[in-house]
């Protein structure tokens, strides 16, 4: 066991430089959505730009105070911490103040919390506690609904508060699984359940369900070792045509108009510029008139004059490609490969089993946000109101990540000092 | 048995990479690919406001003001910004049918999607504060402000014109012109439209997403200024023009007065005429109609668009030509032998033989046979038709035939025929004086306008030369003239022969014999000759020409009556209540003037 000289020495720095690129990177874009020539000052802490930076200093005080607590207090009190958080969610439920139709927020004084953000880093604590289990076997299927128990359960509770985007979040921690053992086939499965829901939409259920049948006969027919088995074949089917009335049964019934709207809008099936389609259009727009270098630093005009909605939080994307170009949203495209990259090898260097599933929840979470986030702003996810980690405006945001991440870098500075 | 799943990292990190690289070229596609977002980026945020520089005044000669710009607004609209509204509000706001309404956006529509459309033009100032309250409910459209033109005294409607929005063809010959711009269309407004129109200003303002402004575009850098119109100063004397207006009422025929010494035109009246705020705004359509269809043809500038044989009017001109050819003396005599007299009878009772003199004053058709066959039958050249080209060249030099070209638009050319013109109706050698002898008296294929006639009474005033005639003398200031208008043109016609056409056409209202010694004005010598041009449609149409003071003169006219039969009745006592006016400002003959004012000669009426 190694002698540590100071808490710092084993830190990862290339994730923290990482970490404070990426919020900087987040700050000066803030200014510049928000930027008006009455609070020209980036100190002004009646803009979000100023707020920002409040959250960026308690930010940075949280992540030292972590890297100053014993790092196996996060492993011991993890299931604590789940439960702290699931009461919270539970609690906003009945007490939380309701904001654009969600209601997920604690309103403290002249200050917003949202507990979902927290819900994450707890979420991947739990999970991380229960599948380090010496003796634990991911092949059983108790052990599969336990994991899916931890992972679905806060992940309702958000669902409840009418914020989607978050919770759809929880189902990146399927690559937790898949990297601790789950079938492959699993990734697949929901792959082919992703694409039948595409398809569902996209084209009339019963030319799909004919489609199915033409495959489901091919393979009876091509393949002779599968004929005996013919009623997986039946089965498969019929589950799959089941699923694909149910898909639309559930478009129609179950889902919001403006998240159907949303869908039918990015599927092309919609073309709705002033309604759903708008924010995704101005949003495009804004990206696309950066050009190749962008139009420069306060120069954008999109997302300034309000032409893009949530232009600080959820679409600070557009304000990158407005004025930083194809340069700058390709630099920050790399940024986050490097970040999450990094954060692999580092999973995947630690002794504990603990912090490497803590590490891949941190890495799928993040990856989660930047695809989702990302690819909403350029038109190619649907509007799911999510923000994009470090950079978009918002302390609950912040601070959920910075928990989030500081906890996994704790772990791993005191990684050689476990046998 | 960690250590088993070890190589899926590769699998989670590929995911990660291939994610990576969909946003790279999708972020390669919009924004270095295609710059069809550039675009809809300019037009989200700036918006080109045109700045309507003010249109030239038009003055008069006394400094009178005659046209100036009032403020109206435009209700402009871009069609994209259009978004979900009350329409049934928005067409009771503007007064117009929802089918109008949709009519008009279409319209704009088609125009551009992203260019600003006048919607509505020319509302007036107080429809405009009550639009104004309401326009926030209507997105895409906004108010510009823009001008009308004003006319304080309600007359010279033909000369001074009118403006009208820009028409396709107009836009193509000139790029200046956007939709919805203002143009002349005629007269003045016409003819002094790159002068009158200033210069268009933009300016850049950025606008959010709510269409309001956010103030202008990197601090004005793209604006550019607008330059007032300059103006015109014009030669119109705005009295007596107002004068020849009254005195025109109720007559179809015009009056053309001119400052001999310098071309301008003093009075310019074409009747019947309209009041030119008629033609401006909204109602201009409406009332364009009216106008175009009404019987009389009020839109119709007869001064310089109608062409009328010149009649006895002429026998001056043949005078002049007969004289400066050495064929005529002053004291040379004919006979006349009245109504019996061949190839051309005469009309009139008096003496005969006569001399030149007698004979302008009495308008002897014989006479000016007989000068007009020694014109063509002289031995000076070797045929008829070197001697008609000769004839020829000379009634040109006077301005007969062709087009002054200054500053009047529509100008006609009027007839004066050519020897080619003969040779093709006749065949070459096969026609002489005899065959042309209608051109003695100005009948026949002869026509001139006015314009030219009016003229005809300068180069007479001046004795041999004239200024091409025109209404407007400097452009700017009062001391920019306009050189082009200042150059003399002299006649082939020596000063000498205008002795005496002068003494003859004095006669004409000083002698006892004058055909215009009714319309006699003490005190001032004013030289005259009647005309009466066979109507083949009704009465005859009555001509006069004068100029005065005989040996100072100030003003030189042609006036035209239609229907009115003899020149004297009705053409000279206008032609001299005119020279009085613009004389002395003040009308010593009230009898004469109620007779014109009440004299109503329109067929039909």
């Amino acid at each position: 066991m190694r002698e540590r000289k100071s808490i710092y020495q084993n830190i990862d720095w290339i994730t923290v430089l990482l970490y404070l690129v990426l919020v900087l990177i987040g700050w000066v874009n803030i200014y510049a959505a928000v930027y008006n020539e009455n609070h020209s000052s980036i100190l002004d802490m009646s803009q979000n730009y100023g707020k920002q930076l409040i959250w960026i200093g308690t930010s940075v005080f949280l992540a030292m105070v972590i890297l100053l607590i014993d790092a196996k207090f996060f492993s011991t009190f993890a299931n604590i911490f789940y439960l702290i958080i699931i009461f919270m969610l539970v609690a906003v439920l009945l007490f939380g103040k309701e904001i654009a139709g969600s209601k997920s927020w604690f309103q403290i004084g002249g200050f917003s919390l949202q507990p979902a953000e927290f819900a994450k880093f707890g979420t991947s604590l739990a999970l991380a506690r229960y599948l380090s289990k010496l003796d634990l076997n991911i092949q059983k299927l108790g052990t599969r609904i336990t994991a899916a128990v931890i992972i679905i359960f806060p992940a309702a509770l958000i669902l409840l508060q009418h914020d989607t985007g978050s919770a759809l979040v929880f189902s990146a921690l399927i690559l937790v699984l898949f990297r601790e053992g789950l079938s492959g086939n699993l990734l697949l499965f929901g792959l082919f359940v992703a694409l039948l829901f595409l398809l569902a939409l996209l084209i009339n259920k019963f030319m799909l369900i004919g489609l199915l049948a033409v495959n489901a006969a091919l393979i009876f027919f091509l393949y002779k070792n599968i004929r005996k088995k013919w009623f997986w074949v039946a089965g498969v089917f019929l589950i799959a045509s089941a699923y694909v009335f149910s898909v639309d049964y559930a478009f129609e019934n179950v889902l919001e108009p403006h998240q159907k709207k949303r869908i039918n809008v990015l599927l092309g099936k919609e073309t709705d510029l002033r309604g759903a389609g708008y924010n995704v259009n101005q949003s495009k727009i804004a990206i696309g008139s950066g050009g190749f270098i962008g139009k420069g630093f306060l120069k954008g005009t999109q997302t300034k004059f309000d032409f893009v909605p949530e232009q600080s939080t959820d679409f600070i994307f557009c304000t990158i490609g407005e004025e930083w170009g194809f340069v700058g949203s390709f630099i920050v495209i790399v940024l986050f490969l490097a970040l999450l990259s990094r954060l692999i090898i580092i999973a995947e260097r630690q002794r504990s089993k603990f912090s490497r599933i803590y590490g891949y929840g941190v890495a799928s979470i993040i990856f989660f946000h930047f695809a989702i986030n990302i690819g909403m702003t350029i038109g190619l996810f649907p509007v799911i109101g999510i923000p994009l980690p470090f950079i978009s405006y918002g302390g609950s945001s912040l601070w959920g990540f910075t928990i989030l991440l500081f906890i996994f870098i704790k772990q791993d500075s005191v990684r050689l000092e476990l046998l | 048995m960690n250590g088993s799943f070890t190589e899926r990292k590769y699998i989670i990190i590929g995911i990660f990479l291939l994610v990576g690289i969909i946003f790279v070229f999708r972020l390669f596609y919009l924004q270095v690919l295609d710059t069809t977002y550039m675009l809809s980026a300019e037009n989200n945020v700036l918006r080109k406001v045109t700045m309507y520089p003010n249109r030239g005044l038009i003055y008069d000669r006394n400094h009178k003001l005659m046209v100036y710009d009032e403020a109206a607004y435009d209700l402009m609209v871009i069609p994209r910004q259009v978004d979900v509204m009350d329409t049934a509000e928005f067409c009771s706001l503007l007064n117009i049918t929802d089918s109008t309404f949709r009519a008009k956006l279409r319209k704009a529509k088609k125009y551009s999607q992203y260019k600003p459309t006048t919607f509505v033009s020319q509302i007036s100032k107080e429809e405009f504060g009550y639009i104004e309250e309401k326009l926030y409910k209507f997105p895409g459209f906004y108010v510009q402000s823009r001008s009308l033109r004003k006319y304080p005294y309600p007359v010279a409607a033909h000369l001074l014109g009118y403006i009208g929005e820009v028409n396709n063809l107009e836009m193509e010959a000139d790029s200046y012109y956007t939709m919805g711009d203002y143009i002349g269309k005629s007269g003045l407004e016409k003819f002094y439209e790159p002068e009158l129109r200033g210069k268009k200003g933009i300016e850049v303002v950025m606008v959010d997403v709510h269409n309001r402004e956010q103030g202008s575009y990197r601090g004005g850098r793209y604006d550019t200024l607008s330059e007032p119109g300059k103006n015109l100063y014009m030669s119109l004397d705005a009295d007596l023009q107002i004068y020849g207006e009254q005195l025109m009422v109720n007559k179809i025929g015009s009056i053309v007065a001119i400052d001999p010494s310098s071309g301008e035109i003093l009075a310019f009246v074409s009747s019947p005429t309209y009041d030119p705020n008629l033609l401006v705004g909204r109602v201009r359509s409406e009332n364009y109609l009216a106008l175009s269809l009404d019987s009389l043809k009020p839109l119709l500038n007869r001064a310089i668009m109608g062409t009328y044989p010149p009649g006895s009017t002429f026998k001056i001109v043949n005078a002049l030509v007969g004289l400066q050819e050495g064929v005529l003396g002053e004291y040379t005599s004919y006979y006349c032998y009245g109504p019996a007299t061949t190839p051309i009878r005469c009309t009139h009772n008096h003496v005969s033989p006569l001399e030149l003199q007698e004979a302008i004053e009495q308008s002897c058709n014989p006479y000016f046979w007989n000068v007009f066959r020694s014109i063509i039958n002289n031995n000076k050249y070797q045929d008829s038709e070197q001697a008609f080209n000769a004839w020829r060249s000379k009634v040109t030099s006077i301005g007969f035939g062709q087009k002054f070209n200054t500053d009047i638009p529509f100008e006609v050319n009027g007839n004066i025929p050519t020897s080619d013109y003969y040779n093709q109706v006749y065949q070459k050698g096969h026609w002489n004086a005899l065959t042309i002898r209608s051109l003695a008296i100005g009948q026949g294929e002869i026509l001139v306008t006015p314009l030219q006639l009016a003229n005809l009474a300068v180069v007479i005033a001046n004795k041999g030369f004239y200024y091409p005639p025109h209404l407007v003398s400097a452009i700017g200031n009062e001391n920019n003239l306009i050189e082009e208008f200042n150059t003399r043109k002299e006649t082939s016609i020596d000063p000498k022969q205008f002795r005496v056409v002068r003494e003859a056409m004095l006669e004409v209202f000083e002698g006892d014999h004058g055909t215009a010694r009714w319309a006699r004005l003490p005190g001032v010598q004013i030289c005259g000759k009647t005309g009466t041009v066979q109507n083949p449609h009704g009465k005859d149409h009555s001509l006069f020409i004068a100029f005065a003071p005989k040996d100072d003169p100030k003003i030189a006219m042609s006036v035209i009556v239609e229907n009115s039969g003899y020149g004297s009745t009705w053409a000279a006592p206008i032609a001299s209540l005119m020279i009085e006016k613009y004389l002395n400002d003040t009308i010593s003959r009230p009898l004469i003037e109620k007779r014109i004012l009440e004299g109503n000669l329109i067929p039909g009426k």
